[in-house]
């Protein structure tokens, strides 16, 4: 294999890997950018999704219904979690909500624990051709599926959020909630169908990448900083800035874990997320003056 | 200022809890208490720091075990390989966490609440990740063995108990300094940029209290403690290993200071307490009443405890009194008209 | 307008010093925009030391914008402010604090988790020292200072009347109380010049006659004084010039007799009660 094999090969795998981060950073933005809370359970939504799949399938059902079933699951949780615990406190002090949410995925993953136990997961792939080649680097046809519905979620949602009567409404409790409510928009509605939201793109994505990533029960955490990097990278707010930063964290791991060494992997994308903190001035939406009376 | 006989029911109960702290291993005669008793008061030392965060900065940090982890295996990486002396590394691992929190705090602390938390997280992972893949230094998985023990003039720590008095001594003087800085220039500081409790960091900066400065210097400060258990803990145990530094710890201390109420020190002893004391009895209890699960449930109940707590009793266990009274009062309301 | 009531406020304020001479605080051509929103539009002003100056305009004229930009919890998006020499452009507020402005708020940001006397003694926290680790060992030097720090608030509380409430908590106050404390806290600090944003908001018609005292007395200290005023009564009875804003733009500046005859202040405040 050449240097620029093994770097395109490296480049295809971060791209592959991205996404799934992008899917999560969406899932974290919706959330966020209504709700003003960090969800650390996002991860775990993602690795239900997966978990929940694999067990429909293997119960019997075909794998397209598999996976509807698992995302509307997914999403029910979702939408009980906001329910029953994040609606009651929304008004407390952030550190608060952020303890919940991370109080959440902790309960979710010891569940996830006892039904499903520690071992990989197998999914079949969705399609059944060999693997493509581009070059002299091998693309595995499952990461273009993942490639794929990222970016019909991406262009989805970007669709929903400027050209619906719903999705507009979001945009606006996003942008002032306290504005929006005054125009009639109820915003615990508004919560309610960003938790939704996210726990369906999650489910589906860990749906969509479980063929070739072999989940676990321990991989929620994980995606919900690289997740929330991503995210962070896009501003916490645009669409385009969440492709961007997800993409580039999965690039950057695989060259990092490739020309490095692969233990460290994760740091490489955590100290990313450090340096890009770092050197973010105007607080976690990007652009929004810090300090407004 | 406060009403003297307030003040005689605190020294009164502080003077009982150090009478039943000094006699317990006297009392209890087994090593397994003592080693109990030497837990709790490890994980008070990192749950107080903790709690001074929380309760005064009101930001939420994941990476004290990160701290704790630092402390220790700077303790183990200086006393085998440079041969320091116990007492220096501990103060080494002070500064060196000190000095991370620091780094990492001043551009962060800027911002609002959930990024400190988010980038402790994913501090605890990469610090956990070097623990490991340093091999040279920190003997990866294996750990390093063979830490020497602490000497007090010239005499050597061996036993456990002599641990218990020693952790327990530095979790006393480590409170009072805790108790100090609240009751001070800089306590009235932290308290007035706190806008949970009641600050108004507008108003501080209007009085020239810079927010970030203080949250800064209370992280590091909370990074300096969990610093300085790991290292008791390393002189204690003598061999480390990455196991006992990963985020479980951290996510341990959060329920602990949560449960106990954040920004009370006393909450942070007794969560202790209770957090390791329920663990304990958790891992007796549940093997036996469902085969074959212990970790999840540990972990299940752990979350539970903590969205519960935050759901109604947000302020910790020490509000509990507090709570009971403005309940009663209700009760006697309705009761009598 | 009860001219009756602004006599009576004028009283208090007759044996105040005039000086002239060179300048405390400066604007120059101070814009601030909100996105599409332009709160505040090239004003200029100059204030100078010992001077009590009012701010007035009819709501949403941009006052407490220009508070916060003097303050330093905005910056602006063009023009300068400078103070004493010193151009504020990128300091933090709690800078500009240390520089000697100290300001009161509208919207009261009185700390509600500790007592009165010790909201006044984090006031004295620039004319103090103590760090964490001197705090933590609490040394001798350290609880010398802390007991002149009590004193000195003790002795903030005692210009403005509440050394009777030093230990209460700040929320059994009655609101005018509260605010009296806020300014104490101010004072604590001790400013050169002091923004007092709307202290008469809320306060009835004879707390507002001691709040002339009280402001006439702090200016009586040398203390600067700019306020942003609501109440007339206050506005004109004590200060010594006047500025006016309306939608964002200085519209006049002047005596408060000057101002009160100004064509376009009238019809600015046409429907108002003035």
């Amino acid at each position: 294999m050449t240097s620029f094999d093994q770097l395109l090969q490296f480049i295809i795998g971060g791209v592959s890997t991205g996404s799934i981060y992008v899917i999560v950073g969406l899932g974290f933005m919706i959330i966020y950018s209504v709700t003003r809370v960090v969800n650390f359970a996002q991860g775990e939504f993602v690795m239900l999704g997966a978990m929940l799949t694999v067990s429909f399938y293997k119960a019997g059902s075909p794998l397209g219904i598999a996976i509807l079933i698992s995302i509307a699951f997914t999403t029910l949780i979702g939408i009980l979690f906001y329910q029953t615990i994040i609606y009651p406190i929304r008004g407390a002090p952030a550190f608060a909500l952020i303890l919940v949410t991370f109080g959440a995925s902790i309960v979710i993953r010891g569940v996830a624990l006892l039904i499903w136990g520690t071992g990989p997961k197998h999914l079949p792939y969705f399609s059944r051709t060999n693997p493509i080649q581009i070059s002299g680097a091998i693309l595995n046809p499952q990461a273009l599926w993942v490639m794929v519905t990222t970016a019909v979620m991406a262009i989805g949602l970007f669709l929903f959020f400027r050209y619906t009567v719903l999705g507009k409404a979001f945009m606006a409790s996003a942008i002032d909630a306290f504005l929006a409510s005054l125009m009639g928009i109820k915003t615990e509605r508004m919560g309610l169908l960003a938790f939704g939201l996210s726990a369906c793109l999650a489910a589906l994505a860990g749906s969509v990448m479980a063929p070739f990533t072999f989940p676990s029960t321990s991989i929620g955490l994980y995606l919900s900083v690289k997740g929330f990097t991503a995210a962070l990278i896009g501003g916490l707010n645009r669409i385009e800035g969440v492709i961007v930063g997800g993409l580039a964290l999965g690039v950057l791991e695989a060259l990092g874990a490739g020309f490095l060494s692969s233990g460290y992997k994760d740091a490489i994308a955590l100290t990313i997320l450090l340096i890009v903190l770092t050197f973010r001035r105007h607080g976690l939406l990007g652009g929004a003056e810090a300090g407004q009376v | 200022m406060e009403g003297t006989k307030t003040n005689k029911i605190r020294y009164l109960s502080i003077g009982l809890f150090v009478i039943v702290i000094a006699i317990m291993p006297l009392v209890a005669r087994s090593r397994y208490y003592v080693t109990i008793g030497n837990f709790i008061g490890i994980y008070g030392i990192v749950a107080m720091g903790l709690a001074l965060l929380i309760g005064y900065a009101g930001q939420v940090s994941m990476a004290q075990a990160a701290f704790y982890g630092i402390g220790a295996y700077t303790s183990a990486i200086l006393t085998t390989q440079v041969g320091l002396n116990p007492w220096l590394t501990m103060v080494a691992g002070a500064i060196l966490s000190a000095g991370v929190a620091g780094i990492i705090g001043v551009p962060l602390l800027k911002l609002e609440g959930h990024v400190l938390a988010v980038a402790t997280l994913a501090l605890s992972i990469v610090v956990s990740t070097f623990f490991v893949e340093l091999r040279p230094l920190t003997g990866g998985y294996d750990g390093i063995g063979g830490i020497p023990r602490l000497s007090v003039g010239g005499f050597m720590l061996k036993a456990d108990f002599h641990y218990y008095y020693l952790i327990w001594a530095f979790l006393f003087f480590l409170f009072i300094l805790s108790h100090n800085i609240v009751h001070s220039r800089v306590g009235r500081a932290l308290r007035s940029i706190h806008r949970f409790s009641g600050g108004s960091e507008m108003g501080a900066e209007s009085l020239g209290i810079s927010p970030t400065k203080y949250k800064v210097q209370i992280f590091m400060l909370s990074a300096a403690y969990a610093s300085i258990a790991g290292s008791l803990y390393a002189h204690w145990v003598t061999f480390i290993n990455p196991d006992p530094f990963g985020i479980f710890i951290s996510i341990l201390m959060l329920i602990m200071v949560t449960i106990g109420g954040m920004g009370s020190l006393w909450g942070a002893i007794i969560g202790s307490c209770l957090v390791f004391l329920s663990g304990e009895l958790f891992r007796e209890m549940v093997p036996r009443l469902i085969p074959g699960a212990s970790g999840e449930m540990e972990m299940i109940a752990y979350g539970l405890i903590l969205i519960l707590i935050l759901l109604f009793m947000p302020r910790g266990l020490v509000s509990a009194p507090a709570l009971f009274k403005s309940w009663a009062a209700k009760a006697t309301r309705k009761a009598s008209g | 307008m009860a001219n009756a009531e602004q006599n009576s406020v004028a009283v208090h304020a007759q044996q105040k010093i005039r000086p002239s001479g060179s300048d405390s605080l400066e604007l120059r051509e101070v814009s601030k925009a909100f996105g599409g929103l332009i709160a505040v539009h090239q004003v200029s002003f100059v204030i100078h030391p010992g001077e009590i100056v009012a701010l007035i305009g009819p709501n949403g004229s941009g006052k407490t914008t220009i508070f916060n930009l003097i303050s330093g919890f905005l910056s602006p998006t063009h023009g300068e402010i400078w103070f004493e020499e010193r151009n504020l452009k990128g300091l933090p507020a709690h800078r500009i604090t240390s520089l000697g402005i100290g300001r009161t708020f509208q919207n009261l940001q009185v700390f509600t988790n500790m007592s009165v006397v010790e909201n006044v003694m984090a006031g004295r926290h620039l004319r103090s020292k103590a760090g964490l680790l001197r705090t933590a060992f609490r040394l001798p030097p350290t609880q010398v200072e802390e007991k002149g720090i009590f004193e000195a608030a003790l002795g903030k509380l005692a210009m403005v009347g509440l050394e009777t409430e030093s230990f209460t908590p700040p929320l059994s106050l009655p609101y005018g109380k509260q605010k009296l404390l806020e300014i104490a806290r101010a004072l604590a600090t001790e400013p050169k010049l002091l923004l007092m944003d709307e202290p008469a908001g809320g306060l009835s018609t004879q707390e507002i006659e001691d709040l002339a005292r009280l402001i006439c007395l702090i200016q009586d200290r040398g203390i600067t004084v700019l306020l942003v005023e609501h109440r007339m009564e206050l506005a004109m009875g004590i200060a010594d010039r006047v500025v006016v804003l309306n939608f964002g733009e200085k519209i006049a500046e002047g005596t408060p007799d000057e101002v009160q005859a100004n064509e376009q202040v009238i019809t600015a405040y046409l429907g108002e009660e003035f």
